[in-house]
């Protein structure tokens, strides 16, 4: 019998480092040049993603909104999140400084079980490359967070990354399900 | 930041919060600002650091209360009415999304010197302790007439006249008792004093209607609260404006409110500079409540004051039935006050504190300068109190409506026990910004799958 699972997953870097055109890709399989500021409409966006046969994950996707502009993320934001995409963009060192104090809040504010992967997006701009890989995975590593290189731009890394981060939720769930007595979380 | 904004909204309490996100749903190039470093100013559910920072500076929260984030105590004692007008705007702006709410597991009511679970029907009338055999069936006629009123059918009138006959016309008709009028009129229609009594009892009536068709919708008490804290319902209302672009500043110091030579708004000053916008809506304390003058013009007043003692308790409320959450009436006549004490209790299964912690607020308007005094009769009915946070906070009224200046200032948070009043206020508000009556439509979603 195939089981679907619904996560909370929440999108933290820099601004312009591409978190919606991230999501746009993921969702719609779009992408657009000239994309501004986050004005949206949406409460969040969900798509669903096929991780085995008897496996789905529907995530529910929750952007900025561009509340962490001036450091006004509200607590509600990390509530209940079980995945967050922490982005930084690999043309600008910057942006993984801001990557790290956004993993920092995240290990402050959300639950402890909150699975994590920092994206360096960009990745068709390798040419002006700032961010080399290894520095971010050695730091992504050190911290046990999950780590890709992803391209809003052109799709590469996208649906993989969001693929991955379903799993330990998943893994997570069976375990609590399968031993009586420990609720499972609920999702 | 030399952008200009229709309207700068100063402070994130609720009220100012829903007139944001409403602003911003209606198309407003909305600049939201707070000086806390928190959501909700005198709205918010704090965690035990942001608690013990306010009330006992210097002191760290003791470790045997567990996890401060664990915690989200409300600085204002209210619930939200099933079949209210906050739950309209709730479902309307599609913010219920964001948020997740419990019943209040108990209504209850203090009469000579007990405290009984609050009737709501002629079903729950007939069983109440709170009456005699007679008096349960006078009751019960008149929850009867309440319930068969229609406004179109005199045949169920039985010779009252709601919009003209006053509610003590109504009461001695039926042959009720001071002490049955005083849990009706208190602990149902939620009359703060008597007052009412010698007005026309329509809204009575009304209110009555409201409190028994919220009760009926989820059964244990009129009343529904957000997981987490009342502080999430400012958060959910700034997430909905900020999604339809509003901007949000937090942490930030508002030096000035800036007018022209005829008085009128021009901008706001903060951080010594000045953001420009059309019009600025913000609560009391952004425009010299309290003060002399001397740091802004003062454009608000005082009409009264509230006392409020945040208890933490380790046992439920006694003689309760152990509810996990509820709220307790203290009519005043049963005290001899003019104003009812109120008790609101909520606790771990609402994620507001830890597990075995019991949160309630005792609150009155205070009537003598001896507030804490004021409050004894509900601090007695809780049992021993371990920590207690106490506050007399001033209410405030703007001076004026807004219409010379473009300066919209909205109203401290009164001792109702419900939002009621404050979406009376968010209405107040909306009416003088933009000219025309706050109407409700259904927001369109994007439906995405």
């Amino acid at each position: 019998m195939s089981k679907q699972y619904q996560f909370k997953l929440v999108l933290l870097g820099e601004s312009a480092v591409g978190k919606s055109s991230l999501v746009l890709r993921f969702v719609k399989d779009q992408f657009d040049d000239y994309r501004e500021s986050t004005i949206g409409g949406a409460a969040f966006l969900t798509q669903t993603v096929t991780l085995d046969e008897q496996t789905t994950v529907k995530f529910e996707i929750w952007d900025t909104a561009g509340q962490e502009r001036y450091k006004s993320l509200a607590p509600m934001y990390y509530r209940n999140a079980n995945c967050a995409v922490v982005l930084y963009d690999i043309t600008s060192s910057a942006t993984l400084e801001k990557a790290r104090s956004w993993i920092r809040e995240l290990q402050r504010q959300a639950d402890p079980s909150i699975v994590i992967a920092l994206c360096g997006n960009k990745s068709d701009l390798a040419a002006r490359r700032q961010v080399t890989e290894e520095e971010a995975k050695k730091y992504a590593e050190e911290e046990g967070l999950m780590w890709a290189e992803t391209s809003a731009k052109s799709g590469e890394g996208v649906t993989e990354i969001f693929t991955a981060i379903g799993r330990p939720g998943v893994d997570l769930n069976k375990q609590a399900t399968a031993q009586p007595g420990q609720e499972a979380c609920n999702c | 930041m030399d952008e200009e904004y229709d309207v700068i909204v100063l402070g994130t309490g609720l009220t100012e919060c829903t007139l944001s996100g409403l602003l911003s749903v209606e198309g407003k190039k909305v600049l939201h600002m707070d000086r806390n470093d928190y959501y909700g100013g005198d709205s918010a559910s704090l965690n035990l650091t942001q608690l013990y920072r306010k009330f006992r500076p210097g002191q760290e929260p003791p470790s045997e209360l567990g996890r401060d984030r664990d915690y989200a105590v409300d600085l204002i004692p209210k619930f939200i009415i099933a079949s209210g007008e906050l739950t309209k705007i709730l479902v309307h702006t599609d913010v219920t999304r964001y948020l997740e709410f419990k019943q209040i597991a108990g209504s209850f009511v203090y009469r000579d010197g007990r405290i009984s679970k609050v009737p709501s029907t002629e079903m729950e009338a007939v069983k109440s302790p709170l009456m005699g055999l007679f008096e349960k069936r006078r009751a019960k006629k008149f929850f009867e007439f309440l319930q068969g009123w229609k406004d179109d059918d005199p045949a169920t009138h039985q010779g009252i006249d709601l919009d003209k006959d006053s509610m003590k016309t109504v009461y001695e008709k039926f042959g009720l008792e001071p002490g049955t009028q005083d849990f009706i009129g208190h602990a149902m229609a939620l009359y703060l004093e008597d007052d009412y009594i010698t007005k026309p009892a329509r809204p009575a009536y009304d209110r009555i209607v409201l409190y028994t068709s919220s009760m009926a919708r989820y059964g244990k008490s009129p009343y529904i609260y957000p997981l987490y804290g009342l502080g999430e319902l400012p958060q959910s209302f700034a997430r909905l404006s900020a999604i339809y672009g509003g901007t949000y500043m937090l942490d930030k110091q508002i030096e000035a409110i800036v007018t022209d030579s005829d008085g009128k708004f021009v901008g706001v000053t903060s951080a010594g500079e000045t953001v420009k916008a059309k019009q600025v809506i913000g609560d009391p304390s952004y425009f010299g409540a309290g003060g002399d003058g001397k740091a802004g013009k003062v454009r608000v007043v005082e009409t009264g004051k509230v006392v409020r003692a945040i208890c933490i308790l380790k046992h439920p409320i006694p003689s309760t039935d152990d509810s996990d959450s509820c709220q307790i009436i203290i009519p005043q006549n049963q005290v001899n006050r003019r104003n009812d004490i109120y008790i609101a209790m909520v606790s771990a299964t609402h994620n507001v504190c830890a597990k075995d912690i019991y949160v309630a607020i005792v609150s009155t308007i205070v009537e003598t300068d001896n507030p804490h005094h004021e409050i004894v009769p509900g601090l007695n009915l809780l049992g021993p109190i371990h920590e207690q946070f106490l506050t007399v906070t001033p209410l405030y009224t703007p001076t004026s409506d807004g219409a010379a200046d473009n300066i919209f200032i909205t109203r401290s948070y009164d001792a109702t026990s419900h939002f009621e009043t404050v979406v009376e206020d968010v209405q107040d508000v909306w009416k003088r910004v933009m000219g025309s009556d706050l109407v409700l439509k259904k927001r369109e979603v994007e439906v995405q799958e």
